[in-house]
């Protein structure tokens, strides 16, 4: 028989190693997966992992990995400050639509000037379009009670249906020959959010995710507000009789994911992405979520779950067109790995220990 | 005596780094009332728990009416007549009397077979209930009634009590020993767990004494005076807490007309409260659970924002302020639940001096934190106030009861308060801690700090108190002076008899 039970203080031995565990247990289940399919475990697994960084095409596959990792990094880093604290922003992809609106609408209305200050009038219109749409779940919070989950959640169909309307109205190409879709801005270099080194994939949202991740890691561990947040996150109580004020901190908590969000919506459209199209978003927000999960809430963490996550898509890729791997099994693969992470996470806390026959 | 009902020899049990028993060997007569005494960490509720079968010792027997007695788990005890009653009570506040009931048992009877076997018993013990009403509205008296009457359905042969009346009035702690001694008339043995040595001396037979997981001796505790008893429990001369008997100075900290209504459905609203605090006293408020204690440290605490002038610290309005505005302006408290109000329990100690220290302290600068500021600060607590941990990077949730409560209250002590509010200072606390504590409230007062008392605990109240009130229903009582007060007294204060002089306007 195996019992649970419970440790007197968190391990931080399991803390580190759960995430391994999970990865090698995602292989395992996934390599079975995989097996059932008809398809060779290892070499899937070895298309998904090893393929993008070291393959034969990895000149082309690795800059994706930043390309890909960044945003989703970006946007975790600004989710895990609230959900330390309890505070449940789900609606990161919503703030990334009015984000890449914003900042794409400013770079648009100076077409075609060419001056040094556009880009970045650009990043402050996009974190402030995210930050004002995550304003909207934590007004309602602060003032009414309301479940910021559910409002979060719900604005993000709002705002996909607002990106619609303006990649087929206001925002639409004038040269565009009527198909919906802004303008380019990969041809507007004054509002080209450019590779900063060729061939890396490394472009500015890049840059601001390791930033993000750096100053999240100053104000959680140094900083009296990175404090109030775990502090409400343990033990709201306490941290009610220490003194923090709960609205400030919704506030706080909201703004700045719906902040990192919008950033990352902008330097997507004005880099890789290229223009504001109906189908602009791909799910980065809602992605953001678990990686945020499966990097502990933890900004280091963060940054090595979005690589984690990114080499899992690019691969996963990779084995659906070399292979001829169904989407679904990468999906359901992509799955596995915030499942077993979950599982393995109760070891942190519990230790299994094995109790004698009949003790049920 | 005849043959013990429960025979224990040699009980073993080894947690990793400490043996919580160390061959405890002591026997439970039938139809006796037996106390087991001992400090926190002594090992009471390890040797309890193998007693219900929560836990399973490592060797030794157990011999129950000469059979051997092995229970694997609750049901098994229960089942063989072995009934507890825990000090935390595991009842649903949204639920009922018979239905709360009706949850522990294996296969409940009808609701109505069980109302009326409810209410037989109660009837038939002295404790009276009414199956059909809801927990959240039955004072803690009752609720340990409901626990009691849940145990006694089981007509059980031994039923073990963990610190029973540390919720009660002292007219209810009578209403409970009656109930206890007609138990032991008809039979029933009862295992008494307590930190109140003249109770101990009032009603039990026999007394076993452990300290540091050994059974360090038993006696029958109404030839022990209480003092040797707890000199046995800490193995050294207790040393009393004694009052400098400062003068006492100016008015400190005011209260006018303080009304709040119930943080919830289950809360306790405050109304009208009256008092003021000179400097160097010690004002004692006592009364019930549940009858606005938390609210009215929340009020004074500042977790509770209250009208401006409803409290002044000396003659400023600042019941505006939050916690930490209050804090900088000297006024400290200590809420009385330790894990996950006073203290976060999974963060460090280190962290938790943090929570309430940071602005008195000087923790933080410019909005950064100063982790060696807080380490030290941690430390200077662990040491003055004997916390047992291995160290500031520890977890609170790993301190035991009365360790976290001593570094709770060091906590705000050595922050040189103006005005300290304590609720429950020394609950669950051992007996040479709580003296430790007590100490240096009193020394706080004789340097001239106001402190307010709030506690259960009325031989606390009486031993440093020197004026004292009583919250019953959110109301507290005209203040009067501890010396000369009888229990009869304070018991009435306690039930909501007001003093004459404080005419209270009825809403």
């Amino acid at each position: 028989m195996l019992k649970l039970e419970k440790r007197p203080q968190p391990s931080r031995a399991f803390s580190y190693l759960t995430p391994i565990f999970a990865v090698i247990a995602t292989m395992i289940a996934g390599g079975l997966l995989f097996a059932a399919l008809g398809k060779d475990p290892v070499l899937a697994i070895r298309t998904i992992f090893y393929e993008p960084l070291f393959g034969e095409f990895a000149f082309y596959y690795a800059p994706q990995l930043l390309v890909k990792g960044g945003p989703l990094i970006l946007i975790a880093v600004g989710l895990s400050l609230g959900f330390r604290a309890g505070i449940w922003n789900i609606g990161a992809e919503g703030q990334y639509i009015i984000g890449a609106i914003c900042g794409a609408a400013v770079g648009l209305a100076f077409y075609p000037l060419d001056a040094w200050y556009i880009f970045p009038l650009m990043v402050i219109a996009g974190a402030l379009g995210g930050l004002l749409w995550a304003m909207i779940p934590a007004l309602l919070k602060v003032k009414f009670g309301t479940n910021e989950i559910l409002v979060s959640l719900m604005l993000v169909y709002v705002a996909e249906n607002l990106l619609a309307a303006m990649a087929l109205g206001p925002l639409k190409n004038p040269e565009g020959h009527g198909f919906p879709g802004s303008r380019n801005l990969k041809d507007y270099p004054a509002a080209h959010n450019d590779e900063l080194i060729t061939g890396t994939g490394m472009h500015w949202g890049v840059a601001a995710a390791f930033i993000a991740v750096i100053l999240a890691y100053i104000l959680l561990n140094r900083h009296s507000l990175g404090f109030s947040i775990r502090l409400t996150g343990e033990a709201p109580r306490a941290a009610k009789f220490s003194g923090v004020n709960p609205a400030r901190l919704i506030l706080f908590c909201l703004g700045m994911s719906g902040l990192t969000a919008g950033l990352a919506g902008l330097f997507e459209v004005a880099g890789p992405a290229g223009q504001i199209s109906i189908d602009f978003n791909t799910g980065y927000g809602f992605t953001a979520i678990i990686v945020a999960f499966l990097g502990r809430l933890h900004p280091v963490g963060i940054l090595l779950a979005g690589l984690l996550m990114a080499l899992t898509y690019i691969g996963g890729e990779i084995a659906q067109s070399n292979m001829g791997l169904p989407s679904a099994a990468i999906q359901a693969f992509q799955g596995m790995l915030l499942f077993f992470l979950l599982a393995v996470d109760l070891l942190t806390n519990y230790r299994i220990r094995l109790a004698a026959k009949g003790a049920a | 005596m005849s043959a013990p009902l429960l025979d224990i020899q040699g009980l073993t049990k080894a947690y990793p780094g400490v043996v919580a028993n160390d061959t405890v060997s002591f026997a439970i007569g039938e139809g006796e009332i037996h106390a087991l005494l001992g400090e926190n960490g002594a090992g009471k509720s390890t040797l309890v728990k193998m007693i219900y079968g929560l836990v399973k010792p490592d060797s030794g027997t157990m011999t129950l009416r000469g059979a051997p007695y092995t229970p694997a788990e609750p049901r098994a005890a229960r089942a063989a007549g072995v009934a507890m009653v825990f000090q935390h009570f595991s009842l649903f506040e949204a639920l009922n009397v018979a239905e709360n009931i009706a949850l522990g048992m294996e296969n409940p009877p009808a609701m109505r077979d069980l109302a009326d076997r409810i209410k037989q018993v109660s009837e038939e013990y002295g404790l009276p209930l009414d199956p059909y009403r809801l927990v959240g509205d039955l004072s803690a008296g009752e609720r340990q009634r409901v626990e009691i009457i849940r145990c006694l359905l089981q007509e059980p042969k031994l039923l073990i009590m963990d610190e029973p009346t540390s919720v009660l009035t002292p007219q209810e702690v009578e209403i409970l020993f009656e109930t206890l001694r007609k138990l032991r008339a008809e039979g029933t043995s009862i295992l008494y767990i307590s930190h109140k040595l003249e109770e101990i001396r009032a009603l039990c037979d026999a007394a076993t004494i452990l300290r540091l997981g050994k059974n360090v001796g038993t006696c029958v505790p109404r030839d022990t005076t209480a003092r040797e008893m707890a000199e046995l429990m800490v193995g050294s001369a207790l040393h009393t807490p004694k009052s400098a008997g400062a003068e006492m100075g100016d008015v400190v900290l005011e209260v006018t007309g303080l009304s709040l209504p119930a943080p919830s459905q289950f809360g306790t609203a405050l109304k009208e409260v009256n008092l003021s605090l000179r400097k160097g006293e010690v004002l004692g408020i006592g009364g019930v659970a549940g009858n606005g204690q938390d609210e009215l440290l929340a009020a004074l605490s500042g977790e509770t924002r209250v009208a401006r002038d409803a409290v002044k610290m000396n003659g400023h309005p600042i019941g505006h302020l939050g916690p930490q505005a209050r804090r900088r302006i000297g006024i400290l408290s200590a809420p009385e639940e330790r894990l996950g109000h006073a203290a976060a329990p999974d963060m460090s100690l280190t962290e938790n001096a943090l929570l309430t220290g940071a602005v008195r302290k000087r923790l933080v600068s410019k909005g950064f934190l100063n982790w060696g500021r807080a380490r030290a600060f941690a430390e200077e607590v662990i040491e003055a106030f004997d916390v047992r941990t291995p160290g500031p990077g520890n977890a609170a949730r790993s301190l035991s009861g009365g360790n976290l409560q001593k570094f709770v209250i060091g906590r705000e002590v050595l922050q040189d308060p103006i005005v300290l509010v304590v609720n429950q200072p020394t609950w669950g606390v051992d007996a040479s801690a709580a003296a430790a504590i007590r100490q240096a409230l009193l020394d706080l007062a004789a340097k001239g700090v106001g402190v307010i008392v709030i506690s259960q605990d009325l031989d606390e109240l009486m031993e440093v108190a020197d004026h004292f009130a009583a919250l019953n229903e959110g109301r507290l009582t005209g203040v009067r002076p501890t010396q000369g007060l009888t229990v009869e007294e304070i018991g009435l204060m306690m039930g909501g008899a007001h003093d004459m002089e404080v005419a209270h306007v009825e809403g």
